[in-house]
């Protein structure tokens, strides 16, 4: 139905669709509307997670298991829950840090280590270069399959060319939007606009087919899992445990899928890329932790229905259920659907080739290459920004025709068919290192060296070399009595261990033992000075640490602006300088010179060259820990200065506002009296009187303020002794009697006898009782105003209890009364007080060690309770 | 404190999913029912899964305006 030319020419006219819309992208950029920031794109490039392995291999897996499918899309949704939390912790320290791949972040954080960053290289390397090749195997054997038809031969040459020309396109793709220029962000505008484009494309392509099988082929989903009910060999694959082969088994295997996919998200060096590198807004993070699952969840759903269907309709469950999402659109006679499913999983195998292709280039760039040329001696160049763009693509080209050459060869072979989860379990490798970084001071380069390389060697031991077996490349031998027929090498059951299936003995062994040297060596040689000052800026990223200085010595200027000149050009170089002149540089400057070349060239070849032109002094761990100390002393030292300023200003504006009233009436009052001469003495009698009433109240709140301000700043004079309560109250009585007769108010007492003793200053507890009686005084209704006074002892403490009749106080406003300056409404009329009396009594009260409250009684009134210890220190 | 309890939250839900999409309690749908003639089996752990981003979608909807 379709000739290889024709889907050929498809491909091609789909990849320049994505070079005008990267294109595009890159426009709108420059011109300042990125398209990029939004959290919808975010989280649609994140679908790069799923490639060709997920929109063929799904099916296939799902005709062959069922649901064992799922654990590796389950694993990434789990993984996103902690996205707010892990991945938000990246975003920033890779801002901060200058970080451009996964493996400058491993080497950075464990001080700046340029043979871990190439280990982290050499590993992704191993691991991805078969999934590409994979990928690169997906998109010509979807050619093979839409045009069986008219060429019948399976080996024709043509297709396996059109492979080379879509990954020479793919390669030119990556070098024009992922290297265009030496940005200091490495971040791609119009690539990541390109790939997000590319995981809408394949979703609303597998959809597509899933909807056709569904409702055309079938009559609903229902009418397909019913006919599939009806044959055993397909109603098993609903069930649960399919997967597994014994009893028991399954729950170990599903677990370590999980796992695996869980670390995978955060290892990829795809993901990372997409999901740090390119992120431009730390707040996308927090839609995407629901987006991209979501994605991930609409992407699988139809998955089994598509795997049933093949099953049902085209027979054999074997190698051809891959390719059920290109046939039976076929079969059922709608081809310009399977050459939009044929897109689709182009789309999904060229966005996984592009983004990984990018990270693996950086990281070969900066990790294996540069390292050796600025070693070399004879290669001193004056401008190195060109050289390492050139790097990179060569790099892209490399990493792209490698795949194609495994492909070439091993194209059949089972190594390259069971790669996805080999490959998975490479990066896997990166976890504790990774993860353990950002979480645990401790760790060190030489715990993340060991656990890698012990890692890696079990993965190759355990995964790798059995798969090489299988393809028959080496005698079975070796898989069955194990090297040089000792049994307990076996590679499938390594030390005897049995029971457990490939991968979760392989991930077992490989995982565990990588975490244990992680782990282990760092308590045994603990972290030096520049493990310790990265440990922190990576594991306290959060805290907004203020940037400390982690550099002593002696640098000039010049020798730092000519390094920069060198590798980030002349025009970022004068930006960098452009507010240091002078001679001397100050350790500032030098970290973010460091920090700036990190971007350009990895932490690791940045400290290095930094090294180079400057006299450093070493730092000790102490050194460390000290400059972390004295910023975050300096930081909490300026915080509270800061809110010690606010309640400052807070406290002296409701203090002039509180003296204004009085003096505004008394001036008032006065004026009237020096502009009318001939006033009476009567009514001068009676302003006089008020002019003295309101210059008592002055004199009250002056003196309250000046209480107020000895309390808080520690410096009253408390003489604390065992008081007599019962005395002090009748006292508190006799001094407010006056007032509460004068408002015709009846004081009620109830008295335990004998009460306990609280330890107190007995002045201040007094002037807690006269505040809180003329208090209820004020608001008892005239005449028949009773005011209720109660103590009695309570376990460990005595409670007292002064209580009104008045209106009370609404729930609202319960604990707004102790606020200075905040008085209850007292029925609309403004009650006459300073609005300090209980917030002085409260701190009296806290002082003494007891609490001041209000008691809830609804309709009675206010109830203040005052409770204090007995047989206490009150401090 | 509120982005202390969101991380809580946040951790909470993850080991619940870990937990129900995981055996052994996944294995409690293992049965040959199916409910609007499709199998109980699948229909779970999709709903399941639906129902773990409907909830970390609204986690991240309560402390979209958190400081960190």
């Amino acid at each position: 139905m379709f000739s290889t030319a024709m889907l050929a020419g498809l491909a091609l006219a789909y990849l320049l669709l994505l070079f005008a819309i990267a294109y595009a992208a890159d426009r709108r950029a420059e011109a300042g509307r990125s398209v990029i920031g939004h959290a919808g794109v975010y989280a649609l490039a994140m679908g790069v997670y799923c490639t060709a392995w997920t929109y063929f291999g799904s099916v296939g897996r799902a005709a062959s298991s069922g649901l064992w499918f799922l654990p590796i899309y389950l694993g990434p949704s789990l993984a996103m829950v902690l996205a707010p939390v892990v991945l938000r912790k990246m975003v920033r320290v890779a801002r901060t840090q200058r970080i451009t791949s996964i493996a400058d972040f491993i080497a950075s954080r464990h001080g700046k280590s340029r043979l871990l960053a190439a280990l982290v290289t050499v590993i992704a390397i191993v691991g991805i270069v078969p999934y590409v090749a994979l990928q690169l195997k997906a998109v010509a054997a979807g050619i093979a399959v839409l045009a069986a038809d008219e060429s019948g031969a399976h080996g024709s040459v043509w297709w396996r060319d059109s492979t080379l020309l879509i990954a020479l396109l793919l390669a030119g793709f990556t070098m024009a939007f992922g290297t265009r220029h030496l940005d200091s962000s490495e971040r791609h505008e119009g690539l990541v606009a390109a790939i997000a484009f590319e995981s809408l494309v394949k979703l609303l392509a597998f959809v597509a087919v899933g909807v056709f099988v569904t409702w055309w082929v079938f009559d609903g989903p229902a009418d397909l899992f019913g006919q599939a009910a009806q044959r055993a060999d397909l109603q098993r694959l609903f069930a649960l445990d399919a997967g597994s082969s014994a009893g028991g088994r399954g729950g170990a295997s599903w677990f370590t899928l999980t796992l695996l996919a869980m670390l995978s998200l955060w290892c990829l060096p795809r993901q990372f890329q997409i999901m740090v590198v390119e992120n431009v807004d730390e707040r996308h993070v927090s839609t995407a932790a629901w987006a991209f699952p979501l994605y991930l969840l609409a992407i699988n759903l139809f998955v089994l229905p598509i795997a049933l269907a093949g099953m049902l309709k085209l027979g054999d469950g074997g190698a051809g259920a891959e390719a059920y999402v290109l046939t039976l659109p076929m079969a059922f006679d709608a081809p310009w659907l399977a050459a939009a499913a044929f897109i689709g999983g182009l789309s999904a195998a060229t966005g996984m080739v592009i983004v990984e292709t990018i990270a693996v280039s950086t990281m070969v760039c900066n990790d294996l290459v540069l390292p050796l040329l600025l070693r070399s001696r004879h290669l001193q160049l004056r401008d190195w920004s060109r050289w390492t763009l050139w790097i990179r693509r060569a790099a892209i080209v490399s990493v792209m025709l490698l795949g194609y050459a495994y492909f070439r060869i091993a194209g059949e072979a089972y190594a390259l068919v069971s790669i996805g989860l080999i490959s998975f379990a490479a990066v896997a490798q990166f976890a504790p290192a990774l993860l353990g970084g950002l979480f645990w001071r401790g760790g060190t380069r030489a715990g993340a060296l060991a656990g890698l390389a012990i890692g890696f060697a079990l993965w190759a031991y355990t995964l790798m070399l059995p798969s090489i077996v299988r393809s028959g490349w080496l005698a079975p031998d070796l898989l069955l009595h194990g090297p040089w027929a000792i049994a307990w090498l076996r590679p499938e059951q390594l030390f005897g261990l049995t029971g457990l299936d490939n991968l979760t003995h392989a991930m077992f062994w490989s995982l565990g033992a990588n975490l244990a040297a992680y782990v282990g060596v760092a308590l045994v040689a603990p972290p030096a000075a520049r493990e310790a000052s990265q440990a922190l800026l990576f594991v306290d990223a959060m805290q907004g640490m203020g940037a400390p200085v982690f550099w002593r010595g002696q640098a000039s200027v010049q020798g730092l602006q000519q390094l920069a000149a060198r590798f980030l050009g002349a025009a970022r170089t004068q930006r960098l300088f452009a507010d240091h002149a002078g001679e001397h540089a100050d350790p500032r400057l030098v970290q973010r010179v460091e920090t700036e070349l990190a971007a350009a060239i990895g932490s690791a070849s940045a400290r290095t060259m930094v090294a180079s032109v400057t006299q450093e002094e070493s730092l000790s761990t102490d050194d460390v820990m000290r400059i972390v100390e004295e910023a975050s002393n300096l930081r909490a030292a300026n915080e509270q200065l800061q809110s010690l300023d606010r309640l400052k200003d807070d406290f002296v504006s409701s203090v002039s506002h509180e003296l204004r009233t009085p003096l505004t009436a008394i001036r008032a009052l006065a004026e009237l009296m020096v502009d009318d001469a001939a006033m009476d003495a009567a009514q001068r009698q009676h302003f006089l009187a008020l002019i003295v009433a309101e210059t008592q109240r002055l004199s009250r709140l002056v003196n309250q303020v000046l209480d107020l301000a000895k309390l808080e700043s520690g410096h009253a004079q408390w003489r604390n002794e065992a008081v007599d309560l019962a005395a002090l109250i009748d006292q508190a009585v006799q001094t407010t009697g006056e007032l509460l007769r004068e408002r015709g108010a009846m004081v009620k007492l109830d008295v335990q006898q004998p009460l306990p003793r609280p330890h107190a200053d007995a002045d201040r507890l007094m002037q807690v009782l006269v505040n809180l009686l003329s208090n209820a005084a004020k608001f008892v209704p005239a005449d028949h105003g009773e005011v209720m006074v109660r103590a009695r002892a309570v376990p460990g403490r005595v409670r007292l209890e002064v209580q009104d009749n008045g209106p009370g106080i609404p729930p609202a406003q319960r604990e707004q009364v102790f606020e200075r300056f905040r008085q209850a409404d007292g029925g609309g009329k403004q009650p006459a007080g300073t609005g300090l009396g209980l917030p002085i009594s409260r701190r009296i009260v806290e002082h003494l060690g007891g609490t001041l409250s209000l008691a809830d009684t609804p309709g009675q009134g206010a109830c203040f309770v005052v409770e204090l210890p007995v047989d206490n220190d009150a401090r | 404190m509120r982005s202390r309890l969101a991380a809580q939250r946040r951790l909470a839900l993850f080991a619940a999913g870990v937990a129900v999409l995981n055996f052994p309690l996944l294995g409690l749908w293992d049965t040959q029912a199916t409910l609007f003639g499709l199998p109980l089996p699948v229909v779970c752990v999709f709903v399941m899964w639906a129902v773990l981003i409907a909830a970390l979608m609204l986690i991240e909807r309560a402390h979209r305006g958190d400081r960190e």
